[in-house]
């Protein structure tokens, strides 16, 4: 196995468009167990650690840059924290303090699992990804973006540059149900946002489909909130949970989060 | 009798440097000599051995629960670059089968599979990636067969080993079809009727030890066609006995060596490399080693025995129990392992630590397709004290007396008799142990709201108050301490004790992290008045038998040994004017004898050595509403006898506590038609530091007569009381029944 070590942007785009089999590796807390447990044998890992441009956060004109780099300690921390606190919280609830040091937004991304933690919350925010390639710069929306179990809409040539997000400075919050008290693949979670300024409550599920859901309603419709996300999901029985109790708890965790941002 | 409070430090940030190792003698609170290397990453465990010219071995695996073998296929594998060994059962030389207790397990499978991962061939290659690769190509042609699955089903199903390899063994004769063993205890009048009773169904699931050091080991061919095995074990010379005959080898060309063991807990005393591994070692002549991964490790050794319990509790109005009738349904998977003593041992200790005089205790381990079982921390007793301890806690609520004072009313005392007619001759400080948890002050209720991470769900920020209800829940445990029922084995230790006063001392005990090699090294340093003694490292050429680290025996049985090897040392030395002397000694405990096949009864003075009992207090919080637990406190006394080393002891305490707190919180093994749906530490999941309480433990010192020093094993009391003891908080908390472990958030809810 090879391993391309790029040390600008640039050359991490040359590098895809030369070698689209090339397997991005950021933190490597996904990619590691891939190979660990011999699911994957990629010839080539482009290791994205040393490209300065995918690292960190910044704000332009309000918007905020989260580079696919940014790591979930990094994302606990203030200001951010303070920009996005239903990411914050996400990233407090993922793997332990050594995944949070090395795991990665772009990590979460390129894996797009339906139990992505850091994906509801960005969800929830409206949040676009920029892809990126020789090519050129491309925008999604994160729904777009998650195409399936596992499944995003990446070009062979791509990488994740970065999220972009208006924070709304709402009231949100993340939850997550797992049946041990940390370092827990979510049997489903919650990040909500009832934002005052536009009159919307908007949820977005984990765990309870094929992918991250977005369920979103008018404010007024708060008595029946709970029960539309529950209704919304598409839940599942599997080695984690069962599909009966990941919809019973996605109606707590509705009815807690609503308490929570709007009290 | 005196009682050692021991208090766990809470996670209090320490200023202090390194503490310096203490020597320490019998009864200190001695600091581990392995502990720094194992917490600095300096400890070399089995996984860790390395030699030169090493080839990397792996094994072909059944995808298949149930299957004939039609073909094994293995000259693609042969083909592949780096490949010197591809081995079926065709090359094994000797015995086909081994096993623990009764060889009924093929060393590779030849003609049918009976479980998912079941060995089929052998690989060994230059990396371990061509192994693995070789392993693949293995083409093995299966034709599948139906599953045997479910427990009750078994017992009229097409026997999975028509030669039933457990008969005839002095057990009592099952016709039906599968049964590993049945054993049935009748004691006093089994129709006795109470004013009243109660009764219940209750489950548990497969726990599996999950230790954090996979099987691993290095077997090297010593070039005269013996052959050298390192590897984690629990017992060296019966691996060795067990290994030897199916390499059509003397056991003395077979030497086991004892390498750094990461945990064990029962899991390591069937064999998993050690045959596999000396295989390939002198069919190529070089040294190969095997590390499982953890998907391997899991179905690389036995686990616990998932059961089902049906119990009646019968008793006086005032709450004096009159008659108690359990049956027992244990899935001991596809080969037999030690399920035969598991079998007793459930029905042994299935009355708890209570007096009673009349019983019916039915027992029985079926062979099925599922994941193997046998040794497990707490050995049977575990599966029955959450059946009987739940239904104590019923019974105290329909007459309306505290939990407490129910269990004291029926505490077994020396002197009194277990259903098997067996009287307590030894130490059972049973009220005093109930006494002095039940009195450990309670913490105060925390206020909320608060911060998520200090309420159920934890991490998950799921609740800062909403829906948490608290619970305080009670139970105790109790089991024998030992091996039973004329199951007598002995442990060996050898002193060579120097003109300069200093000493080596060899005894094959396995350190599994118990701490055994500090104890004997405290006895040594106490029979022999230094400091001056050095442990050799443990194996089979070098001294006899230490018997299995396993049954809470070890400690009693290796400081026996080494009391006694030092004694005699002293007295040679003193003979041989003060000469260097070289002394081995056999130590042994009293004698048992089997119980009656009909009647469960002693057929001498005693089936059991002696017993131990612990009772558990336990806070916990819930949150009703998701079905999330957090246990706020665990309160704890334990009836150790003689703490040869009370931190030891406290970190037995806990350490056994937390794997009963995985099985009642969520240690489980799925399974769907025998497949293994979660072999991985993603979802088979451990406690971890945000899931285990502090523990406030209790030592009991009430010396047991017959053992070194008074002691007593603590090893596994706490694994069989936490399960209980946590559950019956849960059930304060929800009000819920909650017959089944591990609780699933289902079962809280009440989905
Ligand atoms: C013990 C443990 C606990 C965990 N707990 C959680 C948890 O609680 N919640 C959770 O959500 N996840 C959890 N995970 C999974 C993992 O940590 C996260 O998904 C993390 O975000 C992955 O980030 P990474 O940087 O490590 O990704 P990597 O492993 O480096 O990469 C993951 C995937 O994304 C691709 N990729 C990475 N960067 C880019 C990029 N810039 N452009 C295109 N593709 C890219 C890679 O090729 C790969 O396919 C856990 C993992 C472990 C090992």
């Amino acid at each position: 196995m090879e391993v391309l070590t790029p040390r600008s942007l640039d050359e991490a785009l040359s590098v895809k468009a030369e070698r689209p089999d090339a397997r991005p590796i950021a933190g490597g807390t996904d990619l590691l167990v891939e190979l660990n447990f011999d699911r994957a044998r990629p010839e080539t890992l482009l290791n994205l650690n040393e490209v300065p441009e995918l690292r960190g956060w910044s704000r332009e004109n309000g918007t905020l840059r989260l580079g696919s780099g940014l790591t979930y300690a990094e994302a606990m921390r203030a200001p951010l924290a303070e920009l996005v606190p239903a990411l914050a919280e996400a990233s407090r609830t993922v793997g332990s303090p050594q995944i949070r040091t090395r795991g990665t937004l772009g990590g979460n991304l390129g894996t797009a699992s339906p139990a992505g933690d850091a994906l509801p919350p960005l969800l929830v925010e409206g949040a676009q990804v920029e892809l990126g390639s020789l090519r050129g710069v491309r925008s999604l929306p994160l729904s777009e973006f998650l195409v399936g179990p596992k499944r995003n809409a990446l070009e062979p040539d791509e990488l994740v540059l970065a999220v972009r997000l208006l924070p709304s400075a709402q009231p949100q919050t993340f939850m997550k149900v797992g049946p041990r008290n940390a370092m827990v693949i979510a049997v489903c979670s919650l990040a909500l946002v009832a934002d005052r300024e536009r009159g919307e409550l908007r949820a977005a599920y984990g765990s309870s489909g094929p992918v991250v859901g977005l369920v979103t309603a008018p404010l007024e419709e708060r008595d029946h909130f709970a029960d539309t996300v529950a209704a919304a999901a598409s839940p599942i029985d599997d080695v984690r949970g069962t599909a009966i109790y990941r919809r019973h708890a996605l109606r707590v965790l509705a009815e807690r989060a609503m308490e929570r941002c709007l009290a | 009798m005196s009682t050692i409070p021991t208090r766990t430090p809470r996670r209090t940030p320490s200023r202090t440097p390194t503490r310096r190792l203490e020597p320490g003698r019998v009864g200190d609170p001695a600091t581990r000599h392995d502990g720094v290397p194992k917490v600095t990453g300096e400890f070399a465990y089995s996984s860790d051995l390395h030699a030169a010219g090493m080839l990397w071995g792996k094994t072909v695996r059944s995808p298949h629960a149930h299957a004939r073998v039609v073909e094994i296929d293995t000259s693609e594998a042969r083909r592949l670059p780096g490949v010197h060994a591809v081995l079926t059962h065709e090359d094994v030389p000797g015995q086909k089968n081994y096993g623990l207790e009764f060889a009924d397990q093929p060393v590779l499978a030849s003609d049918r599979v009976r479980y998912f991962g079941e060995a089929v061939a052998l690989v060994a290659a230059e990396e371990p990636e061509q192994a693995r690769r070789a392993a693949a190509a293995v083409r093995v042609v299966y034709e599948p067969l139906e599953p045997v699955t479910e427990m009750e089903r078994a017992l009229e199903q097409e026997p999975l080993h028509p030669d039933r390899p457990t008969m005839s063994h002095g057990y009592r004769d099952d016709p039906r079809p599968n049964v590993v063993r049945t054993m049935v205890i009748r004691h006093g009048d089994p129709e006795a009727e109470g004013e009243v009773s109660v009764a219940g169904v209750y489950e548990i699931g497969i726990q599996d030890q999950a230790f954090l050091g996979p099987e691993s080991g290095l077997a090297v061919p010593d070039g005269e066609g013996g052959v050298d095995v390192y590897v984690a074990t629990q017992w060296l010379h019966v691996d060795r006995d067990q290994v030897a005959p199916c390499l059509g080898l003397p056991p003395e060309m077979v030497r086991i060596h004892l390498s750094g063991v990461g945990g064990a807990f029962g899991g390591r005393e069937d064999l998993s490399m050690q045959i596999h591994g000396a295989l390939l070692a002198l069919r190529t002549g070089r040294p190969v080693k095997i590390v499982y991964n953890r998907q391997e490790s899991f179905v690389g050794h036995i686990h616990r025995h998932p059961a089902r319990i049906w119990c009646e509790h019968r008793a006086t109005r005032a709450g004096k129990l009159v008659n108690v009738r359990i049956r027992i349904l244990l899935d001991g998977g596809a080969y037999a392992s030690s399920s035969t003593a598991v079998t007793s041992n459930a029905a042994s200790f299935a009355l708890g630590p209570y007096a009673v005089e009349n019983a019916l205790i039915e027992s029985t381990c079926v062979y099925t397709n599922n994941p193997p079982c046998g040794a497990m921390r707490g050995f049977g007793a575990v599966q029955t004290c959450f059946a009987g301890e739940a239904q104590l806690d019923k019974l105290a609520t329909k007459l309306g007396i505290d939990p407490v004072e129910l269990r004291l009313l029926n505490a077994l005392a020396p002197g009194d008799r277990l259903p098997t007619g067996q009287q307590i001759e030894g130490s059972l400080p049973v009220a005093e142990v109930i006494r002095c948890a039940a009195a450990l002050p309670l913490p105060q209720a925390e206020s909320l709201p608060r911060e998520a991470i200090r309420l159920p769900g934890g991490a998950g920020n799921t609740t800062r108050g909403e829906g948490v209800q608290r619970g305080i829940g009670f139970a105790v445990g109790f089991k024998n301490i030992c091996y039973s029922e004329g199951f007598d084995d002995s442990t060996a230790a050898r002193v060579i004790l120097r003109a300069d006063g200093s000493a080596e001392i060899n005894c094959a005990a396995a350190e599994v992290g118990q701490g055994v090699s500090d104890v004997i090294l405290q006895v040594a340093r106490t029979e022999l008045g230094t400091d001056d003694v050095v442990l050799a490292p443990p194996e089979t050429a070098s001294v006899a038998s230490a018997g299995s680290a396993s049954a809470s025996r070890m400690t009693w049985m290796a400081a026996g040994a080494v009391q006694l090897a030092c004694r005699a040392a002293l007295e040679e030395r003193k003979r041989a004017g003060g000469d260097e002397v070289d002394v081995e000694r056999i130590y042994r405990h009293a004698r048992t004898t089997p119980l009656d096949p009909e009647t469960g009864q002693i057929t001498g003075d005693r089936a059991h050595v002696a017993f131990a009992v612990a009772a558990m207090r336990v806070v916990v919080e819930v949150d009703v509403e998701l079905g999330l637990t957090r246990v706020v406190w665990i309160g704890t006394a334990q009836d150790v006898g003689k703490a040869v080393n009370p931190l030891a002891v406290a970190g037995q305490i806990e350490g056994g506590t937390a794997q009963g707190l995985g099985l009642a919180l969520m240690e489980e093994i799925q399974t769907r038609d025998g497949l293994i749906t979660n072999a991985s530490f993603t979802d088979y999941l451990i406690p971890t530091t945000l899931d285990m309480p502090p523990v406030e433990s209790v030592l009991v010192e009430d010396p047991e007569p017959g053992a070194p020093y008074g002691a007593k094993g603590v090893g596994e009391p706490p694994t069989v009381v936490s399960t209980a003891a946590i559950v019956s908080a849960l059930r304060d908390a929800t009000g819920r029944e909650l017959a089944r472990v591990p609780v699933r958030p289902d079962d809280i809810v009440g989905l």
